[in-house]
Formats: C-alpha cells, structure tokens, sequence
C-alpha cells in the first residue's frame, strides 16, 4: 500500500510528511476525516452529553437521584422485565425458526424469490407492520376468522392491544432478519465439510450436531446479539399493538415519555443508557460465552 | 449434493417448508387486509367488504396533507442519500486503501451506529438537536438520519473498493492524475454499480426509518412513516379505510424504490454484508 502513496523526491531526508506516509497517514488517509467528525458529533457526543446529563437531574438532588428513581419506582423499573419477556423469548424462537429453514433454503437453487419476500416486512418497517397487524389479527381479521371458520375455536383470539400482538410483530419484522443473518453464516460454511462427514458415514443429525453446529456456534451468537438488540428497543409495535400503559410498556417508552412529554431530558437520558447497558450486558454475556466454542477456519483447507 | 432419501428426513423438510409457506401466507395476507380495506366501502364483520371504491385515497391524500408529507420525505431522503454518499464514499476509500494506526477504532465508531439500536441512541441525540434548535428542523431529521447511513455506506463499500486492483489507480497516478482526478475519472465510473447499489439500500432504509425522524421532526418535517404512526396512534379520529389508505401510499413509495435497489443487489445485502460463497 505505501507504494501508492505520493512519492516526493528524496533529496533533503524523510521529510515529516513521508514519515507520515510511511505510517500510512497521507492525503487519502484524510479522506476519512469528514465522516469521522459527522460521527463523532452525531453519535459519540451526543451518548456523552445524555451520559453527563443523566447524572443531573432536572429536579435537582445528588447525582444519582435519576437512576434511584428509576429503580425505585415500579412503574419504571418493570419495564426492563417487560422488555426482557418480550426480547428474549422472540429472538429465541426466531433463532429457533431460523436455522432448520436456513439449513433448507442453502440448497435451493433460486432463492432470490423467497429472500425477496423475506425482505418485505423489513423494508416496510414496523409502523406499517403493526397497521397491517392490527387489521389481520384483529377480532373481525382474515386470521381469527380462518381459525373459526375451520372450528379451531368458537370466540375470536384476543391478539392485538396486548402482549401477543407485539410479539406477532416482533416475529414478522425480527424472523426475516434473523433469518437472512442466519442464511448468511450457513452458506459461508465449505459445503466440503459436510459432504466429507457424509462419506464418513454421518447422518443428517450427526452432520449438523457434530459438523455445523461448533462452526457455526459463534456466527448464531451474534446473530442472538443483533435479534436481541433489535427485538429490545422495540418501540412503534409496542405503542400500537401492544398496551403501552400496561404489559408492554417497554423501556423505549419509559424513555421516550420522560424525555418528549414530561420534557425531562434528564430522566430520558438516564432511561436510554440504562437501556443501553442492559443491552450491551446481554450482548457481552453472549459474546463472552463465544469463547467456550469452537473458533477457527469454517472453510476446507487443503492439506 | 447430498440428498437424504430417508422418511424422516423427507417429513423434516415437509415441516421447514410448511412454516415457511406459513409465515409466507400470514405476511402476505398482513399486506393484502391492508390493501383491501383501503379500497372497501363498507367492510365489518365479513370477509371481504360490501362494496369497492377509491375515494378513501383522495380523502387520505387531503386530510393527512400527503402532498406536502411526500414533498418532504423525499427532500429529506436525497440529502441523506447526497451527502451519505458523498462522506461514505470518500471515507472507505480512506479505510480500504490505507493502514494507519487507529484504524480499528475508526471502525468501530462506524460499527456502533448500525450495531445500536436507533431508539437507544436516538434519545440522546434528539435531546442535543434540542438543544442546539435544530430539532424540529429539516436539516435537524437530516442530521439524525445520516448517523446509521453514513456508517451503512463505508461498510457497503469497502468491499466494493478492496476489489478495483491498486494498479489501476498507480497508473492513474503515473500519469499526473491528482486525487482529486483520480476519484472523478478513474475510480467512479469503476465504483458506479457498488455506489448506486448502496445509495439505494440508503434511499430505502431512510423512508422507512421510523425511529430517528420520529424523535427529531417537528411539524413541518414529518416524513411519510411518522405521519402514519402518527394517523395510526390517533385512530379513531379518521376512518380506518383512510389511515389503510395511506398506508398503501406509503407501501408503494418504498416498494417502487425496493425493487428498482433489487435489480442491483441481493436481498440478503439489506440485513447483512456477508459474502455469500457460491455453492460447490
């Protein structure tokens, strides 16, 4: 790479800006400036200035009167359980879902049709997935009306306005994600591998317990992380589809109240880091158990 | 290929597909209640509506001011997608050419705003657009929107940067071109499909960005999908049909877009960046 860099003559020594370029610092080093400083000032500063101005509560008292208030007052402090029991069981089942179909869908010649489809609910966003959802689970929707018409059951399912209309949501706009996440490790896999464990004599089962599953051990862990991220500041789904004022008043809420309806910045940043660092110690815990696995090439070497 | 002939294994594969049809058949129904009732005249307690009309469209275009909502949708969308890709260009250039100590770090801060959530950042953000008065503004929604774009771009492109042979651009060099030049001449028109194809995933993640917008606009800078939370949020005070209505409206402005970024990029290119190893 130094080759490329601006080459001046040599007459007087390194000059500092030939040491610089030696470093790989030169001209097109700098190019990288303007989007360094957008995210420093749009990002970086604004999680420090939220960080500083949580400790200085709008009501006055000491510096962790935020944080105590938050952990001392149910309203407040349930809504990390609530998220918890939301986030948790969904990423789960869509990590579950996920890897049989992936699994299946590596086989498929044209998959582009069924990605396609997948991307959907993503690119349409939540907003529009919970005002399709509210229509089709709702007591008169397509979906209670199939389940009844086929005798399944006698009253309409109550789904929307409470927890399981969330969770619904969270499946629709989280599966295809984890899904394409999912797909993405299972085909970077040498499919050698696995034809090598065949003709040894291994079936379906043995190929993916003793095969797949240690390679891609450490690709689910992050796609966990990502699914998990994503399902835990669930907001829009659960102000529309859930009952914001009861069972899936989520943390993204809290925060957002106190921030732009009771104009607490304060509070509101207090509320987002501890959402935060509630992800960021799920993230951790995961990632660090990642180590207990196998890590390595997942490609056949030769040799 | 190995192909399992055993009974079980063939249920097992009759079990993945069912779910997938499943989940298929649900989202498309999702999309098609939608649809319908936009166009329904009357629609309870059956399973399709009494009659079929269009006049909720004109309705929904008049009461929700989609003309002025669309207007600004999409200036705010081409200023993010100009200046995302002019930065995120320009900045994996930098990072797939050039080795310097910190780099790493630089990474990470263009990992974290895609790795974040946005409602978990976005707090804070919109607390100092606040502050500074740009909150509320067109350039303040500009601004919050280019914090995941910017490191969206980079990430899309580096890829597309490390596979254009360095030779090309030495020759370039040889022959006087300053970087300048070289950026004009020689590495766009070489660079043009990755920067369209991320461009594109850019213009279509922005319509749909909910969380972001909906903590920095104001009134007047509302984009399509806050407008619709929004008519959602306060249901009841307009008909059904009309929010389903705008719905539609907004469905069409982001699929129009999806699939023209479609014939540039594979799907899964929208989750993940992952090279995909073609199959043995």
């Amino acid at each position: 790479m130094d080759a490329l860099a601006p080459a001046t003559t040599i007459d007087h020594g390194p000059s500092l800006r030939q040491r610089l370029a030696a470093n790989g610092f030169d001209a097109v080093t700098l190019l990288v400036v303007p989007a360094a400083i957008l995210s420093l000032l749009l990002f970086i500063y604004p999680f420090a200035f939220g960080f500083v101005l949580s400790f200085e509560p709008k009501a006055g008292g000491d510096w962790l009167a935020n944080y105590r208030r938050f952990f001392s007052d149910a309203f407040l402090y349930e809504t990390i359980a609530k998220t918890l029991w939301l986030a948790v069981p969904v990423t789960l089942l869509n990590l579950l879902l996920a890897v049989p179909v992936a699994f299946r869908v590596r086989l498929m010649r044209r998959q582009r049709l069924l990605t396609t489809i997948l991307v959907l609910p993503i690119t349409l966003g939540t907003v529009l997935v919970a005002e399709g959802l509210l229509n089709y689970l709702g007591p008169q929707g397509w979906f209670n009306r199939t389940l009844m018409t086929f005798g399944l059951i006698s009253q309409p399912l109550k789904l929307v306005h409470n927890y399981w209309g969330v969770f619904a949501s969270l499946l629709i706009t989280g599966f295809p994600f984890t899904f394409l996440l999912t797909l993405s490790y299972v085909t970077g896999i040498d499919p050698a591998l696995e034809q090598a464990a065949a003709t040894l004599g291994a079936n379906a089962w043995q190929r993916f317990r003793h095969v797949y599953l240690p390679l891609l051990m450490p690709g689910f862990a992050i796609t966990f992380c990502l699914s998990f991220v994503q399902a835990f500041s669930v907001f829009p789904s659960a102000v529309l589809l859930g009952e914001p004022a009861g069972l899936t008043r989520v943390i993204s809420i809290a925060a957002a109240q106190a921030a732009f309806e009771e104009y607490d910045y304060s509070m509101g940043s207090a509320i987002a880091m501890i959402m935060g660092f509630v992800q960021l110690g799920i993230v951790v815990a995961v990632l660090a158990s990642r180590g207990l696995f196998y890590r390595g090439p997942a490609s056949g070497a030769k040799g | 290929m190995i192909r399992d002939t055993t009974l079980g294994s063939k249920l097992w594969a009759a079990a993945v597909w069912v779910l997938v049809g499943f989940f298929i058949l649900n989202l498309l129904a999702m999309i098609a209640t939608v649809v319908t009732s936009s166009f329904a005249t009357r629609w309870l307690g059956t399973w399709l509506p009494v009659g079929f009309t269009t006049r909720w469209y004109t309705s929904a275009w008049s009461e929700f001011q989609l003309w002025d909502v669309l207007i600004v949708t999409f200036q705010v969308v081409g200023a993010v997608v100009l200046i995302s890709g002019a930065l995120g260009v320009t900045a994996a250039y930098a990072l797939a050419r050039r080795d310097f100590p910190g780099k790493k770090l630089l990474v990470l801060l263009f990992l974290l705003p895609l790795l974040i959530p946005p409602i978990t950042f976005g707090i804070p953000l919109a607390t100092v657009l606040y502050q500074t008065g740009l909150a509320g503004t067109f350039w303040g929604v500009v601004a919050a929107n280019l914090v995941p774009t910017v490191p969206f771009v980079i990430l899309v492109m580096i890829p597309f940067i490390e596979q254009i042979d360095p030779k090309i651009e030495a020759a370039a060099r040889v022959f006087g071109a300053n970087t300048f030049k070289l950026f004009v001449h020689v590495l766009l028109p070489l660079l043009l499909p990755g920067i369209l194809a991320a461009l594109l995933l850019v213009l279509v993640r922005t319509i749909a960005m909910f969380e972001l917008t909906f903590l920095v606009a104001g009134p007047t800078s509302q984009t399509l999908v806050v407008s619709l939370y929004y008519a959602v949020f306060a249901a009841g005070v307009r008909s059904v049909q009309s929010i389903d209505a705008m719905a539609v409206i907004y469905m069409v402005t982001t699929l129009v877009w999806l699939i023209i970024a479609l014939r540039f990029v594979n799907p899964t290119q929208i989750v993940t960046r992952a090279k995909q190893q073609p199959a043995h």
